[in-house]
């Protein structure tokens, strides 16, 4: 269907005009009350916003955990009676219970991965920018859109909700293995919460494949005239692929969990067999925990370039306006965006090397996993090479940019070192693993976050981020994640396991105490410039530097040709023809020309 | 001429789709691959499991009832009477989709009751054949039925019979839902109105899914 036949279409749901004049995006036919506008909103810029906000929310929760139980490994011997006063018994006496430790990393994995970098970052930017970069009134269909959000929404009242339940929520690791999460008697966490934890992962996959069909449709359905798929921001190609890895992995850990279910409460035994339980023994025969894993990490390793990848096409998109520089190698960067979508189905065993999988198998995950590493330094390369150079200009988005690129490197190298079976064999379960992952997924996915925050809230808002504020968030945040994670790559080669409560008592750790000591200290350093973030991001949205051109980075993509505060329906009057690709800048003695400028004579002559 | 013109029409370079079709069949094709995943990952797990298992019960000593026939040894028979009711109202399906390309909203609502009914019976023969089975033993955590070699079974044949079997079940249900809401707007008028019946071909495909599906969970539970 056609840009103007959705809008017309659209229009008799809700009312939004195609010649709207009103950049408040009211309507004088539409009574646009708080709950439409603000709450209900089809939207996709205010359900960008929703998702952000709500994101934010979770970030703060899932930071504060990982603070929380920071403080237990730093200090195992101190007590803070103020931990009491808000964790109540699961602090008792000042310290963080063996449970309450367990549930909070838990919980620090399942709100990180999944309800901030998964729905706080590709809700957030697929909703804001795919309509606005290929030009296009609203999503494909805006409904969908909202159900997508309010699916997220009550999928973190649920999990929410499991954090005040009186056992407390799901502990048994973000990747809730069975027999530990099958069974209720197992442990507390393994109780209500975990059923809480199932219900609203449930809904978090209704609410990405709701969103994932829309982004994908709108991508190819809607584009304006002339924008090719080739035309299209790199912004958008990552969206693209993301929604593809999304749409088709999400539901096999719906099916992982549907049959978990089923061993919790139906007495099946799709993941159970002999097993013990508090010396008596179980009935459950036939099953395999090694099943749901595979399960599990069909789903698990795809996430992480759901995660991955819109930082990456922000990024790309950020580097390429803020060096004045076209992007190096368009094709070859969506090119290395396919083979990674392609690549994410078939390394997933790599995350089983030591469950026991058959070692010839084996062989065929390390040769794909490390296959990864040519379109991941294909991605490197372009980026060096894009602000190779450049005339570079360090605006807190373009920081947080270079930042990526940084920790993506580092920690995508010791990528390699993790692919490898036999190195992995050592490797597994240890610290090692933690640094890899933090670096490569969390610290990277953040950075491409923080960019696209700073680079786009003068659309979201009409305001600026403070750009004080914002460069000291970028030094402590870039210095202390690498002071936070750099170091746990020795405690890991020294063997020290993940998810332990209390190293103190190993003799063979003891030489850690004051690194993990200074690791927490950092921890609750570059908790508190996160909180500074949130307070510039709220600041901003109401007393923020007010935004008075149309386009304050001077930059090709049509987002920028909107009014400074667009309605719903992004444009007023006719929605902006493409005849030219994105990255246009300092071509021809000019800085930049905007993808609405139609090809000169001379550019028509050398054929493009 | 006018082929020339559509050879050079370029297909991609936005403004329409790409595929020709509108955005919602083109969800409707993208959610469809999702749930062939959701779907693929049950069955996996089902295989998986069972060649794990040294043995496994002959599913024609499990289904081997028909109602109404007491104790006669029927084996496979009503769950093909079962597969044949949901094959034909795929056929009825594709008989209301090309009726509502003639534009005939008689024969639209004609085809799609019949569609409604064929989905309802093949629930009614799921309800009754589970009800039996039941009433044999089987159920969730249960299994009456030994295994080929004659060693007792794990629960697990009739824990992946149920849950999968019952899911299938569930996307027949929401299936005949949809066509029910779509057959009142049928009636309605409202795609007469509009110009066209696309809503008639997207539930189309969902239905054609569901049976498709069926052909393999049908293969893997009664066949094999």
């Amino acid at each position: 269907m056609s840009n103007e036949a959705t809008l017309h279409s659209q229009e008799v749901i809700h009312g939004a005009h195609a010649h709207d004049h009103d950049h408040d995006g009211h309507d004088h036919h539409h009574e646009g009350n708080f709950i439409s506008k603000y709450v209900f909103s089809l939207d996709h810029k205010t359900i960008a916003k929703q998702f952000l906000i709500t994101g934010i929310i979770w970030a703060i929760i899932g930071a504060f955990f990982s603070v929380l139980f920071r403080l237990q490994l730093g200090f195992p011997d101190a007590t803070f009676p103020w931990l009491e006063s808000i964790l109540g018994h699961w602090a008792k006496g000042g310290r963080i219970t063996p449970e309450a430790y367990y549930a909070l990393v838990t919980m620090h994995g399942t709100i990180l991965v999944f309800f901030v970098l998964t729905a706080g970052l590709s809700g957030t930017f697929s909703n804001l920018l795919i309509p606005l970069q290929v030009g296009a009134r609203d999503m494909a269909s805006p409904l969908m859109n909202c159900m997508s959000y309010w699916a997220f929404f009550l999928a973190s009242v649920v999990m929410m909700s499991s954090l005040f339940v009186q056992t407390g929520p799901a502990s048994g690791g973000w990747t809730a293995y069975p027999p530990l999460s099958a069974l209720g008697d197992a442990s507390i966490g393994s109780k209500i919460g975990m059923d809480l934890w199932l219900i609203s992962m449930a809904l978090f996959v209704v609410s990405q494949l709701l969103g994932g069909l829309n982004y994908i449709s709108t991508i190819l359905n809607m584009r304006t005239k002339g924008m090719t798929m080739t035309k299209m921001p790199l912004t958008i190609w990552s969206f693209f692929f993301t929604a593809v890895l999304g749409v088709l992995s999400f539901p096999v850990l719906l099916s992982g969990f549907i049959l978990l279910l089923f061993d919790r409460h139906a007495g099946t035994s799709f993941y159970l067999s002999e097993l013990f339980v508090a010396g008596k023994a179980l009935p459950n025969e036939g099953g395999s925990a090694i099943l749901y894993q595979h399960l599990f990490w069909f789903l698990g390793h795809p996430e992480v370039y759901i995660i991955i990848l819109p930082a990456m096409g922000m990024v790309s998109e950020i580097l390429a306006v803020n060096s004045r520089k076209p992007i190096f190698g368009y094709l070859a960067m969506v090119g290395s965006m396919f083979a990674i979508v392609i690549l994410a189905f078939l390394v997933w065993a790599h995350h089983m090397f030591v469950t026991g999988l058959n070692p010839f198998l084996g062989a065929f995950f390390v040769l794909l996993t490390l296959l990864i590493a040519v379109p991941s330094a294909i991605k490197v390369f372009n980026w060096l090479t894009t602000i190779w150079k450049g005339n570079l200009r360090f605006t807190p988005g373009m920081l947080f940019s270079i930042g990526f690129v940084s920790t993506f490197i580092s920690g995508g190298l010791t990528g390699i070192w993790l692919g490898n079976s036999s190195i992995d064999i050592h490797l597994h379960d240890t610290y090692f693993v933690i640094a890899h992952f933090h670096i490569v997924m969390g610290v990277s996915a953040f950075f491409g976050t923080f960019a696209g925050v700073y680079h786009w809230f003068p659309k979201m808002f009409g305001r600026y981020l403070n750009n004080t504020i914002a460069y000291i968030h970028f030094w402590i945040t870039l210095i202390g994640a690498y002071l936070i994670f750099w170091p746990m790559h020795y405690e890991g080669m020294a063997g020290m396991p993940r998810r332990y409560y209390d190293y103190s008592s190993w003799e063979s750790f003891k030489q850690f105490t004051e690194l993990n000591h200074f690791i927490s200290v950092v921890v609750i350093l570059v908790f508190a410039a996160q909180l500074m973030f949130v307070f510039n991001f709220f600041y901003s949205i109401f007393k923020g530097r007010k935004v008075t051109t149309t386009n304050p980075w001077s930059s090709t993509t049509l987002e920028w040709t909107t009014p400074i505060n667009p309605g719903h329906g992004n444009w007023i009057g006719e929605i902006p023809e493409v005849y030219r690709w994105p990255y246009d800048y300092s071509k021809n003695g000019k800085d930049f020309i905007p993808q609405t400028v139609p090809l000169s004579p001379e550019e028509e002559k050398e054929g493009h | 001429m006018d082929t020339a013109v559509t050879a050079k029409k370029k297909w991609w370079s936005g403004g329409h789709s790409p595929f020709n079709v509108s955005y919602g069949k083109l969800m409707m094709w993208y959610f469809l691959m999702s749930d062939a995943f959701t779907f693929g990952a049950l069955l996996i797990s089902y295989g998986t499991i069972r060649f794990m298992s040294t043995s496994w019960p002959d599913p024609n000593e499990v289904f081997h009832a028909f109602p109404g026939m007491g104790h006669a040894d029927l084996p496979l028979v009503f769950v093909s009477l079962m597969t044949f009711i949901l094959i034909m109202s795929s056929v009825t399906m594709v008989l209301a989709v090309h009726a509502g390309h003639m534009r005939d909203r008689k024969a639209v609502a004609k085809w799609m009751v019949w569609t409604i009914i064929g989905g309802i019976a093949f629930l009614s023969c799921q309800a009754w054949e589970w009800t039996h089975l039941y009433h044999s033993g089987a159920w969730w955590g249960r299994n009456p039925f030994t295994n080929v070699d004659g060693t007792i079974a794990s629960t697990n044949f009739t824990n992946f019979f149920f849950t999968i079997t019952g899911f299938h079940g569930l996307h027949v249900t929401s299936g005949v839902v949809l066509n029910i809401i779509i057959l009142a707007n049928v009636l309605k008028g409202t795609y007469e109105e509009r110009g066209h019946y696309e809503m008639v071909e997207k539930v189309g495909l969902y239905w054609h899914f569901v049976d498709l599906v069926w052909v393999f969970v049908f293969t893997c539970f009664y066949l094999l």
